[in-house]
C-alpha cells in the first residue's frame, strides 16, 4: 500500500436487533460464514493491504472479542514493534466509561493515536463483511488529495434488501467528491452506502476528534463528517464486491447463507487475500452412515448422523440419527439429539437440543435460541 | 543453567518409509497424512505437548524439506516457549568431516551438544512413525519409581505376529532380562514400541562407547539395548495398551485410516485433553453441494464436493466434480477429481490433477489393491489407471496408455455407476 497507514478498529457498535446474539458479544464477535467472527474480515482486510500497526476499540461486552483476538497471532499481528493493541475503555476525566459514539471512543484512545508512527489511518467498524485490501482507496486518497475519504457501495450491488434506514449514505459527485450525508433516513433517495471504513490522516483526525467533541458530536460519519463538509475535503470511493453489513437477526442470518452461494465463496475465499481467523485443532468433518448433507458449509470437529440442508454448521456441531435441521444456522459447539426437527433457526453456541425437540422459525423471522440453552 | 530441563526428547524422524512406494519419494515417512488433516508426526509431538515436555529434538535426514517447512518453529504444538522448542537437527559438517546418521544411535550420538545445552536428568527417544496418543510422563514415573537405567514402552502383541518386532523377554518385575530383535521363536509377546527412556548419563556413556565401535550399526535395537543389558544396567519395560499403529506399508496406511470410518474408531480423535494438535491451513469450511452425497467419510476444510464420496478421507482443499465417484479412498490436500471420474481403493497425494471421466483402481477386483497416486501427478481426461497400480510424483497419465487397460477399466466401471444411483 502507498503511504505508511495503521488500522483502527471500532468494535463498539451497539446493533440491538441482533438480539440475544449480541447480548453476550460485541458485533465483532459475532460468528459468521462457518468458521469465522465477524471482525477477521476487516482485520484480514487491513493485514492483506500490508497494514502491521492495528488496534481495537472495544466497549461492552468485549470479553469473546478479546479471547478471539488473543496477542493477534493469526493474523500475523504479534509484533515485537507495533502490532495489535486492545483499546478497552476506562473512566478517567474525559470519559464516563461508556462511550457515546465512535467519537467518543476515539477520543479515549488519544494516546495511540497521537503514538502511532504512520502517516495515514485506516479507520474502520467491525460489523461490515467484505474481503478487500484498502491499496486502491489509497490511491485514490492521495491522488485525489483529499482529506477523508469514504468506502461506499451502491445500494443495487447489495444482496440483501430489507429495511436499512441504520446505514448513513452520501451522494457523490462525478469527480467523487461527497456532496450530502444523510444519517438514518427513514426515506433516502441516496443510494450510496458508507461501508464504515475511512482513510484519514493521522493528525487530522487527531484535530477533528477534539474540536467534534468540544462541540459535543459523537458519531463519527453523523458529527464529525457531516460537520466538516465543505470544510474539509471529504472523497468517496466505490466498493463493488460483495458486501454485507449485520444490523438485525435476519441480516445476520441472510449474510451466513450467503456462504452458500459457491461463486460467492469463490469471490470472499479463493482469491489471493485470505480472510484469517483464529485457528482450533478440530478432527475433520465425521460424516455417518446415516448422514444425508445437501447445500451446506460444514466447519471441522462436526459430526453428522442426520440430514442436514441449506445450512450453516461451525466447529463441533453434533447433529443426531433421524434429526432433520434445514435452512439454519448451528454456532459452535451445538449438539442435536435424535429425531429433531429444526427449521429456519439460529442456534447459538454450545445450545444442546433434546431428542425429538421440533424448533421451527420463519424464513424472514429465524427462531434464535440462546447461547448455553438447553431446549 | 539457564536452559535447563529435566526431560528433553528427541524424535527420530529421518525413516525413509521405502515401502510407502511414491508417498514416501517427496517426503519422510512422518510426513505422511493420515485421518484427512494429520500428519504421522503429529502423533509424538502432541503426545510430547500434552505430556509437558517442551523441548524436542526432531532429527532429519531423508527429504526433510516438507518435515522442516511443518514443524517450523513447534508453534502448532505449543512448542515455542521460552527456554524449550522443537528443533530440526539435520546431520552437518563437523571440524573437518561430516556424516550422514547411520543409525538411530548415531543421530543421538551426534547431537549430544544439543542435549548437554539442556542437562537433562532423562532423555525420551521417540520414533516419527507411528500413530499413538501415549502420557510419556507415566513412563517416566515407572522410569523413576524403579529407579531404572533404561525404561522401554512395549505393547502386547499377538504371538504369532511377534517375530515380526523387537521383543522383551521380561521377568516379574518387569525388568528386562533380553531382547532379540525380530526373533524366529519369540519367548514372550512383548513388542518395542520404539519409545525409550534413558537417564542421560548413563546413555552418554553407551552411546560414546558404541561411536567407538567400528562394527556396531549404531542402532538402539541392536546395539544399544543389548550393551546395556550385558553392562548390567537396570532396563524396565513399561507396558502400554492403546491404540498403537505403525503404518509402515500402502495397505497398512490406508487400514488405519479406514479404521477411522467405523462407528467407534480404536483411535479417538475426540478426546478432548489429549487433542491432536497440527499446523491448520488457512481454509473456510468445506462446501457440500446439493446434488453431493457422502456417507460414512471425513471431510476437511476447504473441500468443494458436488459428486458422491464413500467410505474415504479427503484432506484439506480436495475438490470433487459432479457425476465423479469416490470410494473406500484416501485423496490429500489440494486434489481435484473431474467431472464423471470414479475411484476406487485408492490413495491420492496432494495436488493431483484428475481429469474428467476417468477410472482409478477397480471395484471390481477382487483381491482389494490399493492403487496409488503420486504428489502432482496429472491424469488426463479419460485415462484409467488399474487396481493396484502406482504412478509416479508428477507423472502425466494419458487416456490412449493402452487398449487392455481401457478395456478393464470399461468392465469396472459398470457397477460403480450403478451404485451411485442407489
Amino acid at each position: 500500500m502507498r503511504g505508511d497507514a495503521f488500522g483502527l478498529i471500532y468494535a463498539g457498535e451497539q446493533i440491538y436487533n441482533l438480539r440475544e446474539l449480541v447480548d453476550m458479544r460485541a458485533v465483532g464477535a459475532l460468528p459468521v460464514g462457518g468458521r469465522y467472527r465477524v471482525i477477521d474480515f476487516p482485520l484480514s482486510n487491513m493485514v492483506n493491504s500490508g497494514i502491521r500497526n492495528v488496534a481495537v476499540i472495544a466497549s461492552r461486552n468485549y470479553n469473546s472479542l478479546m479471547d478471539h483476538l488473543g496477542s493477534g497471532k493469526s493474523w500475523d499481528l504479534s509484533r515485537k514493534s507495533d502490532g495489535l493493541f486492545f483499546l478497552t475503555p476506562f473512566a478517567n476525566r474525559d470519559n464516563p466509561g461508556v462511550y457515546r459514539g465512535a467519537v467518543e471512543a476515539l477520543k479515549s484512545s488519544m494516546d495511540y493515536l497521537k503514538r502511532a508512527k504512520q502517516q495515514y489511518c485506516v479507520f474502520t467498524g467491525s460489523r461490515t463483511i467484505y474481503n478487500s485490501t484498502y491499496d486502491d482507496m489509497m490511491d485514490f486518497h492521495i491522488d485525489s488529495d483529499a482529506d477523508v475519504t469514504i468506502l461506499y457501495n451502491k445500494l443495487a450491488n447489495e444482496r440483501w434488501d430489507g429495511p436499512r434506514y441504520e446505514d448513513a449514505r452520501i451522494s457523490v459527485k462525478k469527480n467523487g467528491e461527497v456532496r450530502r450525508i444523510e444519517i438514518d433516513a427513514e426515506m433516502s433517495s441516496l443510494d450510496c452506502l458508507v461501508m464504515d471504513a475511512f482513510i484519514i490522516r493521522r493528525d487530522l483526525l487527531v484535530y477533528l476528534i477534539d474540536e467534534s467533541v468540544a462541540r459535543g458530536d459523537y458519531h463519527f460519519t453523523g458529527g464529525l463528517l457531516r460537520n466538516n463538509l465543505g470544510r474539509i475535503k471529504i472523497m468517496g470511493y466505490e466498493y463493488k464486491g460483495y458486501v454485507s453489513r449485520l444490523h438485525n437477526v435476519a441480516s445476520y442470518y441472510q449474510t451466513n447463507m450467503d456462504f452458500l452461494d459457491p461463486k460467492m465463496q469463490t469471490s470472499i475465499f479463493r482469491g489471493t487475500n485470505r480472510i484469517y481467523t483464529k485457528v482450533k485443532d478440530e478432527v475433520p468433518v465425521r460424516y455417518m452412515p446415516t448422514a444425508a448433507v445437501k447445500n451446506s458449509v460444514v466447519a471441522n470437529g462436526c459430526i453428522i448422523e442426520g440430514e442436514v440442508e441449506n445450512c450453516v454448521l461451525f466447529r463441533g456441531v453434533y447433529v443426531g440419527k433421524g434429526t432433520t435441521v434445514k435452512n439454519s444456522i448451528l454456532l459452535p459447539g451445538c449438539e442435536v439429539g435424535d429425531d429433531a426437527e429444526i427449521e429456519n433457526a439460529v442456534i447459538d453456541k454450545n445450545v444442546s437440543v433434546r431428542n425429538r425437540t421440533r424448533l421451527i422459525g420463519s424464513r424472514d423471522y429465524p427462531m434464535i435460541i440462546r447461547k448455553g440453552a438447553v431446549v | 543453567m539457564y536452559r535447563r530441563k529435566k526431560t528433553v526428547a528427541m524424535l527420530l524422524a529421518g525413516g525413509q518409509g521405502s515401502r510407502l512406494g511414491a508417498l514416501t519419494s517427496v517426503r519422510a515417512k512422518p510426513a505422511v497424512t493420515y485421518g484427512g488433516k494429520y500428519r504421522i508426526i503429529d502423533f509424538p509431538l502432541s503426545n510430547c505437548a500434552h505430556s509437558g515436555i517442551d523441548a524436542v529434538g526432531v532429527l532429519t535426514q531423508y527429504q526433510p524439506l516438507e518435515l522442516n517447512t511443518y514443524i517450523g518453529n513447534g508453534s502448532p504444538w505449543d512448542l515455542d516457549t521460552i527456554t524449550g522448542g522443537a528443533f530440526v537437527l539435520p546431520p552437518y559438517i563437523k571440524g573437518k568431516s561430516g556424516k550422514w546418521y547411520s543409525g538411530t544411535a548415531d543421530a543421538i550420538y551426534q547431537n549430544m551438544y544439543f542435549i548437554e545445552q539442556f542437562a537433562p536428568e532423562l532423555l525420551i527417544v521417540l520414533s516419527g512413525d507411528h500413530i499413538y496418543k501415549m502420557n510419556y510422563d507415566w513412563l517416566i514415573r515407572e522410569h523413576k519409581t524403579k529407579q531404572a537405567d533404561a525404561t522401554i514402552a512395549v505393547l502386547p502383541v499377538p504371538i504369532e505376529e511377534a517375530s515380526r518386532f523387537g521383543i522383551m523377554n521380561t521377568d516379574k518385575e518387569m525388568r528386562v532380562r533380553k531382547f532379540e530383535e525380530k526373533p524366529e521363536h519369540p519367548k514372550s509377546n512383548l513388542a518395542s514400541m520404539g519409545v525409550y527412556a534413558f537417564s542421560w548419563p548413563v546413555l552418554k556413556k553407551y552411546l560414546e562407547a558404541d561411536a567407538a565401535d567400528e562394527d556396531s550399526s549404531n542402532d538402539f535395537g541392536k546395539n544399544i539395548i543389548p550393551a546395556m543389558l550385558k553392562g548390567g544396567e537396570r532396563l524396565f519395560a513399561y507396558e502400554f495398551s492403546g491404540y498403537w499403529k505403525d503404518v509402515g506399508t500402502i495397505r497398512s496406511l490406508w487400514e488405519a485410516n479406514m479404521e477411522l470410518l467405523q462407528d467407534y474408531p480404536p483411535l479417538n480423535l475426540y478426546d478432548d485433553p489429549w487433542r491432536i494438535l497440527s499446523r491448520n491451513p488457512n481454509e473456510p469450511p468445506h462446501y457440500v453441494d446439493a446434488g453431493a452425497v457422502i456417507t460414512n467419510s471425513m471431510i476437511s476444510e476447504g473441500c468443494h464436493i458436488y459428486g458422491t464420496v464413500i467410505n474415504s478421507i479427503l484432506s484439506n482443499g480436495v475438490t470433487i466434480a459432479k457425476g465423479s465417484v469416490v470410494r473406500d479412498s484416501i485423496i490429500m490436500a489440494e486434489s481435484e477429481v473431474g467431472e464423471g471420474s470414479v475411484i476406487d481403493m485408492t490413495i491420492i497425494d496432494e495436488e493431483v490433477k484428475v481429469g474428467k471421466s476417468c477410472r482409478i483402481g477397480d471395484y471390481a477386483d477382487a483381491t482389494r489393491k490399493i492403487a496409488v497416486i503420486g504428489k502432482r501427478a496429472v491424469i488426463k481426461n479419460g485415462a484409467s489407471v488399474g487396481a493396484g497400480e502406482q504412478v509416479g510424483v508428477g507423472d502425466m497419465i494419458a487416456k490412449a496408455k493402452s487398449a487392455k487397460t481401457a478395456k478393464t477399466a470399461k468392465k469396472g466401471g459398470k457397477p460403480a455407476r450403478k451404485e451411485a444411483k442407489s
